[in-house]
């Protein structure tokens, strides 16, 4: 008499049937990335409303607006990252499922970056244009964005998860993130003006990309051990 | 050898503990605030750069070594109730965070006040020590607003421990980009004094030693009520509220 084994799939094949869950479900309502989007091309527009449109002003502060921008349309795509499977208690399925919730969350935390920084690395040169940004800036700033995103996702990932199913999520969320996310910012911002000013700006880039191992790394612990706290 | 430790864990020995300890914190504490303050203020000579305007350090060192100090508790404090499942731990993060974000801003204001005569401003954004203590205090704040925001203690206790473990590995990273941006932008009045003063010194080794003592006095009477409370449905405590002293 054999006794069948219960197969379970391996870890990968996990993390890919969530993030390819995900993209469908963001494919099927694309609102929510379209969103962020316009959110981040609404921001890059109040500031030359706001400060004035003479053109060393837009060179002088295009970085720092686009990162800011940036910045805080990834925080606002963030708080629904955990929110429709919380509701739908799809998450409880995963809380309970044989795969290691880390790998499940960076699965997770992988369509979000695909749906949010992907799309915002697309766009942002559009903007970069019209804050006359020359084309090798350009480059610069959207290997920063990409690289940053990484980062802003992950850490965003473990704020997501500490605040889902909480009554005042989204304000709370950007008190928890803004912060922490304080450094990918500055790195980015700072290295994109180093290399519209011709300076070395090879130190951010470094920096960032050492920012996303470090979090790709360590970021999908902690989102598992806040979800299973904010889920208990 | 362990058992005195373990003991300190139980929150009813805690308590009583607490009480008799905290005086004996206090006292001493304020004893030498107010002997490190009378020889700051008065009897240290004038700086010959600064003038008397120096003598806000008095103050302004400790908290800036208190506000970090407390992070540091109530991240470890933190980590140990995630880990062991202390409850006694949580109480102590939970009472180290408020003193904490008070020390970080008075470390702010003093700093701003000592700014105005020294750098002409009352607050310069490219000091890099002047962000990294407000990017702290924000995180103090979304420490506290998490704490605040979750109904359930247990629950509270341990997201909040989470976020302060992910704060510590952030705290050194925004010191470092912080410093690194602050390079880029004119590197603005980092002061390099040589060596102090004895005299100097020694009264604000004393205020350092002062507060932080009154630092612990202030934790564990704050640790005090946070244990009252969350233990205000088991019976120690009400045996010693009826109890014929009405507990102390």
């Amino acid at each position: 008499m054999t006794t069948q084994e219960r197969q379970i799939p391996g870890m990968f094949t996990g993390l890919f049937a969530m993030t390819r869950r995900d993209l469908l479900l963001a494919w099927k309502r694309p609102g929510d990335v379209l969103n962020p989007l316009f959110f981040f091309a609404m921001v890059c527009t109040l500031f030359p409303l706001a400060v004035g449109p003479s053109a060393e002003q837009l060179e002088f502060s295009g970085p720092g607006v686009l990162w800011v921008a940036a910045l805080l349309s990834t925080l606002l795509s963030l708080n629904s990252l955990f929110l429709s499977d919380f509701e739908d208690g799809s998450l409880d399925q995963l809380l309970v499922s044989p795969q290691p919730l880390p790998v499940l969350v960076l699965g997770k935390t992988l369509a979000h970056w695909l749906t949010s920084g992907v799309p915002l690395v697309i766009v942002s040169p559009l903007l970069a244009i019209t804050y006359r940004m020359p084309p090798s800036v350009i480059g610069v700033m959207m290997l920063t964005l990409l690289l940053g995103t990484i980062s802003l996702s992950l850490l965003g990932s473990i704020g997501a998860a500490l605040t889902v199913g909480l009554h005042r999520g989204t304000a709370l969320l950007s008190l928890l993130i803004l912060p922490l996310a304080m450094p990918i910012m500055i790195l980015g911002a700072n290295a994109v003006s180093l290399a519209a000013s011709n300076d070395v700006y090879t130190t951010g880039i470094w920096a960032l990309g050492a920012y996303a191992i470090a979090s790709l790394s360590l970021a999908p612990y902690a989102t598992a051990a806040a979800l299973r706290i904010s889920n208990e | 050898m362990w058992t005195w430790f373990h003991k300190l864990a139980s929150p009813p020995h805690f308590y009583r503990t607490a009480a008799i300890l905290s005086p004996w914190l206090a006292m001493p504490g304020l004893a030498l605030i107010a002997w490190g303050a009378w020889q700051g203020l008065f009897v240290v000579p004038m700086d010959y750069q600064q003038g008397d305007a120096f003598r806000i350090i008095y103050v302004h060192v400790p908290s800036a070594y208190l506000s970090l100090m407390a992070y540091m508790i109530m991240a470890t404090s933190g980590a140990i109730g995630l880990i062991w499942r202390m409850k006694l731990a949580h109480a102590v993060a939970a009472s180290a965070a408020p003193i904490g974000a008070a020390f970080t801003f008075l470390a702010l204001a003093t700093g701003s006040i000592w700014g105005r005569p020294m750098w002409g401003t009352w607050w310069e954004w490219g000091d890099p020590r002047m962000m990294s203590e407000l990017i702290l205090l924000f995180l103090y704040f979304g420490y506290m607003a998490l704490r605040s925001a979750i109904d359930d203690t247990a629950k509270a206790d341990k997201a909040s421990a989470v976020l302060a473990l992910v704060g510590i590995v952030n705290v050194v990273i925004v010191h470092f980009s912080v410093e690194w941006w602050s390079s880029l932008h004119q590197g603005q009045t980092v002061f390099k004094k040589g060596t102090m003063d004895a005299e100097m010194k020694t009264a604000l080794l004393i205020m350092i030693l002062g507060f932080t003592l009154l630092f612990g006095a202030m934790l564990l009477r704050r640790i005090r009520t946070e244990v009252l409370y969350r233990e205000r449905r088991t019976r120690w405590v009400r045996e010693m509220i009826l109890s014929p002293e009405g507990g102390s």
